[in-house]
């Protein structure tokens, strides 16, 4: 009797750990964003480049990022949320005491030289990748995104979304101090 | 409030044309073919429940193109996937693959199907007995008390 009691109730305990899950992973998405996704390439080595610099200036390679803890930044002189990250960029290249690269994407040299012409760059070297070749290669859906490569040249960190104040005190430079003990 | 309706209307339209453009296609039909089905099963990152064949992001169309790079490159169409997916994960596959961690997804509709059908099948049984009047046998007690009333009536 009791048996088939606990079996009138299984519905409902069924329809309450359904509730449960949906609450928890909505919320979670609250904080992470509904569109958010993890990224496939963390924990992954860093796809190989070689890039042309902006004018006349020298691009960079992947060699040139192996041996240290380095930020790379996809941007591009056309898209605004890159102009509102910028202060943080310089900031961060300031005082993080960690190199910053840029990647200028699908954009035209020329515009890319205006806007570090005129903001200033806190990157100590821009590629240029004019098809968005690379940008497929690190698995990017916009600009602006961030990554943390390690000393092997492993992506340790992607944020798809402009930084802020609190992604770079809180998870960027942890994660760099983290990286450049090891 | 028409002509803004009218600019919408065709703002729509053209872009749904414009999904994949002509400039994209192959020349031979049988290579444009695969590219077609193989990015109709994709998805478009930036406007995330719409194809890659659908969707006229930017994005999108860089990825068709190369799509059709690997193709003439003699990728198959699960070396060209798979290179997208080590790149932006299962996500991009608009068909979740099987696998241990999408079993509960695929499996699990089926099997509270299946559940509700077992438990939905022993109700009907159950009822359906007591409806044929089928008597429930003697309890001993019953039984004692029927040989009794039967020794009575001799």
């Amino acid at each position: 009797m009791t048996l088939r009691r606990l079996l009138f109730l299984l519905p409902s305990a069924v329809f309450a750990g359904l509730l449960g899950y949906f609450v928890v992973a909505l919320l979670n998405a609250e904080k992470r964003g509904p569109s958010e996704l993890p990224s496939a390439m963390l924990d992954q080595p860093a796809p190989d480049f070689a890039l042309k610099g902006l004018g006349d200036k020298p691009g960079f390679a992947r060699g040139d990022l192996s041996g240290q803890v380095v930020l790379v930044n996809f941007f591009a002189s056309w898209c605004l949320p890159c102009r509102a990250e910028h202060p943080l960029l310089t900031r961060l290249a300031a005082t993080a005491g960690v190199p910053l690269y840029g990647i200028d994407y699908k954009d035209k040299p020329a515009d890319a030289e205006r806007f570090l012409g005129q903001y200033g760059s806190p990157f100590r070297a821009v590629g240029v990748d004019p098809e968005g070749r690379l940008g497929i290669d690190f698995g990017i859906t916009g600009v602006p995104e961030t990554f943390l490569i390690d000393k092997s040249g492993k992506i340790r960190f992607h944020r798809a979304q402009p930084l802020t104040p609190e992604a770079i005190d809180k998870e960027i430079l942890p994660l760099v101090q983290a990286l450049q003990k090891s | 409030m028409r002509v803004l309706l009218g600019l919408l209307m065709a703002a729509w339209t053209t872009a749904a044309a414009l999904a994949v453009e002509p400039g994209e296609r192959l020349d031979d039909p049988a290579l444009e073919a695969r590219a077609r089905a193989i990015s109709a099963e994709l998805r478009c990152l930036v406007c995330q429940n719409q194809s890659l064949d659908d969707s006229s992001a930017e994005l999108a169309h860089d990825l068709r193109m190369l799509i059709r790079e690997r193709l003439k490159a003699g990728d198959s169409n699960e070396q060209v996937r798979q290179f997208l997916v080590r790149r932006y994960g299962d996500f991009i596959l608009l068909k979740p693959p099987l696998q241990p961690d999408t079993y509960l997804l695929w499996f699990g509709p089926p099997a509270l199907l299946l559940l509700g059908a077992a438990g939905v099948a022993l109700y009907l049984r159950r009822r359906n007995r007591i409806a044929e009047g089928v008597p429930a046998p003697l309890t001993p007690e019953e039984r004692r008390k029927l040989a009794k009333l039967l020794r009575e009536d001799r």
